[in-house]
């Protein structure tokens, strides 16, 4: 009897690995269990090997795991690439001319089915069923109810028609039979967990789902990987609600359109990787100088320049934080899991209004691309807050011929009218400007707006700035070892914390950081005193360590595990590094 | 009704004499003539002498950053479509570092304007040459001469799909704000390029250069080649509305009920949330 399964299917790009892999993922997920997935791909369209990684366990998990049980190998690179990964007496199913099995004995055995299931196929009806039969495999070895495969299949190709979903579910049978025939001793049944109330999302679309949930109804932007399923998800979405994507010409157009619609009142956003943000910056500055609210998604990429389009960094921390000229107010968000991704894009959409000042919400390719098991949204736990935004009535309250849109207030915030109201006539200005928004270049002025606009966001804190665990019954102010990620190391990091707990004498708190910018100093204060600091970063310089350096005095107790091969960390990876980081 | 004291901004800091000052009054008189209250409008704006304008006309104005005055106006007008937007600058911003969304403003055909005050040279700058000055062009500061020859604007316009084209010139104040009250009430983008002489470092386009060489075309061109056809004639050197096509904006063929303003504060629609969070469940 298992209790979690490592499964992973591996082909050529183009021959349904996704599709494959996305059934079977929600076949578990159907099954109560708690699935985290990792998907490896390549920047082209046909061929090249890809892999689709699940993770499924009992409790909630938020990592895709660094073995791999059962194989699915629909190409031979697939079993060449992955063997090193394979767990104690995994189970491989490979494509092959003639049905067998045997017993490979080498670094780690594993029974190696081998079958030709794409004739075998072709004998059932279409070719295409060939990775039905796979899953069928792979279904059997769990011994998962059939009944469950089957809903799946009559979701998925019921509107192709029953001839459709009759050759699937045949096909699906016919892996149960061959894992009865080949493998009867390798069936190890997988119980049903009582995971419910479960969406399966990645955290693209946890992003996109949370800012239309916050009242975004805008979005321009223009493609790149891995951020452009935010503006193809928003794209199906928004015009039921009155809203609309608009992918436009360049990176430029689309910080500038976003700023424009939000200029106009609209909650409007862009999302977009690296290269597109180094493009916006000179915007973004705009949006910082001119105090016109605007959310932008950053989901990095593996860098720099071009870089590796289709592989994970987090080196884009030090843009996201100082990126532009001159100096302006700025948040930048960085969600530790999927989770977290929808109630921070949604918030992201309060603070911007409230602070009039740009909100980047990072992500990276780990967190944006891959889909995994998430609770239900609460509805509850974030509310729309428009900020200073007035109404007709209220603009005309102040009784202006001319609204001066940046009044000095006691909070650095001036209340925003919105063009088009009658009694409020207003200029916004990239320009340094007095309150009225004309053109100034008095110092006393230029002091005081600089003030205004720097002050106003400078304690700005959101509802979970970090987020915190430690070693059973420890204090995490008492540990000895404070290890610090953010964004999607969240899981790995996790993951290691339990093994170090079990293994480890020394105590282990984990801080992963959520609100980069401004760094939430007074609240982290207690946290880095008297102990040794580890980042765990996705970059070569270690970013997010150079940032904590900046507040606090651990110059001489703090180190950086960092990897900036292109993939996630792996747990056992981390343990090593954290033990040779410690000693 | 609004009268040329409501539309007044800030004190102006062109040069006396500068081409803007009769187009800046023209896109006034336009406002006023054609009905409109000042806060009907906005006014976007890129960088340099002309990027002013907005603040030196009291409507709604955002100044915005060099070459960028359409892609925040098309914005604007997306976010809020009873709003008339004007996008406003200079040849430098619109031709040179804007020009990419130019050719696709062109194409996209939001419903706004686009007026360009073009004077053939970088004057905020100290009279550097621009994408507009002639081949051959030698600056103030005597550098050597222009060895590019000049963008074409209103072919480009034309040629790329633009529903409104026109040039004008701001010595001819008649034409010019027949021309512009034509553009603003056009649904649809238009484009005005308006030849601006800039009196301070120009020597060569001058008031008395385009008094000399401008022909004036009566009435649109039966098609966009005819057009083209005539700019290249003419050397571009003519004035009139070139082009004109009425055919569905932008907003009109997205077919959507835009509601993008109503939103308030409160909290989050709970109907909504549940009816797509139905897409996630497995």
């Amino acid at each position: 009897m298992r209790e979690a399964v490592e499964w992973m299917v591996g082909g050529q790009q183009g021959e349904g690995v996704d599709s494959t892999g996305e059934l079977f993922a929600k076949a578990l997920v159907k099954h109560g269990y708690s699935v985290s997935t990792y998907k490896q791909f390549m920047s082209r369209i046909k061929g090249g090997h890809s892999n689709f990684k699940l993770n499924a366990t009992k409790e909630r998990n938020y990592y895709p795991g660094d073995q791999v049980d059962i194989l699915l190998c629909l190409d031979n690179e697939s079993l060449l690439k992955n063997e090193p990964f394979l767990a104690e007496r995994a189970v491989v199913i490979q494509e092959g001319t003639e049905t067998s099995v045997l017993l490979h004995q080498g670094e780690s055995d594993y029974d190696l089915l081998t079958v030709p299931m794409k004739s075998l196929a072709k004998e059932l009806g279409n070719a295409m069923v060939q990775n039905m039969i796979a899953i069928g495999i792979s279904s059997a070895l769990l011994d998962l109810p059939k009944e469950l495969l089957h809903s799946f299949i009559r979701n998925v190709y019921g509107k192709k028609g029953d001839d459709i979903v009759r050759l699937n579910i045949d096909a699906l049978q016919k892996g149960y039979e061959l894992t009865d025939e080949y493998l009867p001793h390798r069936i190890s049944p997988l119980g049903a967990a009582e995971l419910t109330d479960q969406l399966f999302i990645s955290g693209n679309e946890a992003t996109g789902y949370g800012s239309l949930m916050a009242g975004c109804r805008f979005l321009s932007a223009y493609p790149i990987t891995p951020a452009s399923e935010i503006m193809e998800w928003l794209a199906k979405e928004l015009p039921a609600v009155g809203g609309t994507v608009m992918q436009v010409e360049d990176e430029i157009a689309g910080i500038c359109f976003a700023i424009g619609a939000n200029y106009s009142g609209v909650r409007a956003m862009t999302s977009t990787s690296g290269p597109g943000l180094s493009l916006k910056t000179e915007a973004l500055g705009m949006a910082g100088m001119s105090e016109v609210p605007i959310v932008i998604v950053n989901s990095q990429r593996g860098g720099p320049s071009t870089g590796l389009p289709t592989k994970h960094e987090q080196s884009d921390l030090q843009q996201m934080i100082y990126g532009t000229h001159g100096e302006i107010p700025r948040m930048v968000l960085y969600p530790a899991t999927i989770e977290d991704a929808f109630y921070l894009a949604a918030e992201s959409f309060n603070l911007a209004e409230k602070y009039q000042c740009p909100v980047i919400v990072a992500l990276d390719l780990g967190l944006s691309m891959n889909k995994m098991t998430v609770p239900s949204f609460d509805a509850k736990r974030v509310a729309i807050d428009r900020g200073k935004l007035l109404s007709d009535k209220e603009a005309a309250a102040f009784g202006e011929e001319f609204f001066s849109r940046y009044r000095l207030t006691e909070d650095g915030i001036s209340p925003r009218p919105k063009p088009g109201m009658e009694k409020a006539i207003h200029l916004t200005s990239s320009n340094e400007h007095s309150e009225d928004g004309y053109i100034t270049e008095d110092p006393e002025i230029r002091t005081k707006m600089m003030t205004k606009r720097l002050e106003k966001v400078r304690h700005a804190l959101i509802d979970e700035p970090f987020k915190l665990q430690s070693s059973d019954g420890i204090e995490p102010e008492y540990a000895d070892v404070l290890l610090v990620g953010t964004g999607s190391t969240y899981g790995a990091i996790a993951e290691a914390m339990k093994r170090l707990n079990s293994e480890n004498g020394e105590t282990h708190a984990h801080l992963h950081l959520q609100q980069l910018y401004p760094l939430p100093q007074d609240q982290l204060q207690p946290l880095f005193e008297n102990k040794r600091i580890i980042t765990i970063e996705n970059n070569y310089t270690g970013q997010l360590l150079n940032l904590l350096k900046q507040h606090f005095p651990i110059h001489d107790r703090s180190d950086a595990i960092l990897q900036f091969d292109g993939n996630p960390f792996f747990v056992e990876t981390l343990i090593t590094k954290m033990r040779k980081a410690v000693s | 009704m609004a009268t040329m004291k409501d539309l007044r901004g800030d004190v102006s800091t062109w040069c006396p004499g500068c081409g803007h000052f009769s187009i800046m009054a023209g896109i006034q008189k336009a406002i006023i003539e054609l009905g409109y209250e000042p806060h009907e409008f906005a006014i976007i704006s890129g960088i340099g002498c002309s990027g002013k304008v907005s603040e030196y006309i009291r409507s709604n104005g955002f100044h915005t950053i060099h070459g960028r005055s359409l892609p925040v106006a098309q914005g604007v007008k997306i976010g809020n479509p009873e709003l008339k937007v004007i996008a406003s600058g200079g040849d430098g911003d619109g031709y040179g570092i804007g020009l990419g969304h130019f050719v696709h403003a062109s194409r996209r055909n939001i419903d706004m304007s686009y007026f360009v005050m073009d004077n053939s040279i970088y004057g905020l700058t100290k009279g550097q040459t621009s994408p507009r000055s002639e081949h051959g062009f030698t600056t103030k500061a005597g550098t050597s001469s222009n060895k590019e020859y000049p963008v074409d604007p209103v072919a480009t316009s034309i040629v790329n799909g633009a529903t409104f084209v026109a040039q004008a010139y701001s010595g001819n104040i008649k034409e010019l704000s027949t021309i512009l009250k034509r553009a603003i009430e056009h649904r649809g983008f238009s484009h005005v390029n308006i030849f601006s002489p800039c009196v301070t470092f120009n020597k060569v386009n001058t008031y008395d250069f385009y008094k000399e060489h401008l022909t004036i075309a009566e009435k649109p061109f039966a098609t966009r080649d005819e057009a083209v056809a005539a700019i290249r004639e003419n050397n571009g050197l003519i004035t009139g509305i070139l082009f004109e096509e009425l055919r569905d904006d932008f907003q009109a063929k997205l077919g959507i009920d835009f509601d993008m303003q109503s939103l308030e504060s409160g909290e989050m629609d709970e109907q909504l949330l549940s009816s797509i969070q139905a897409k996630f469940q497995v």
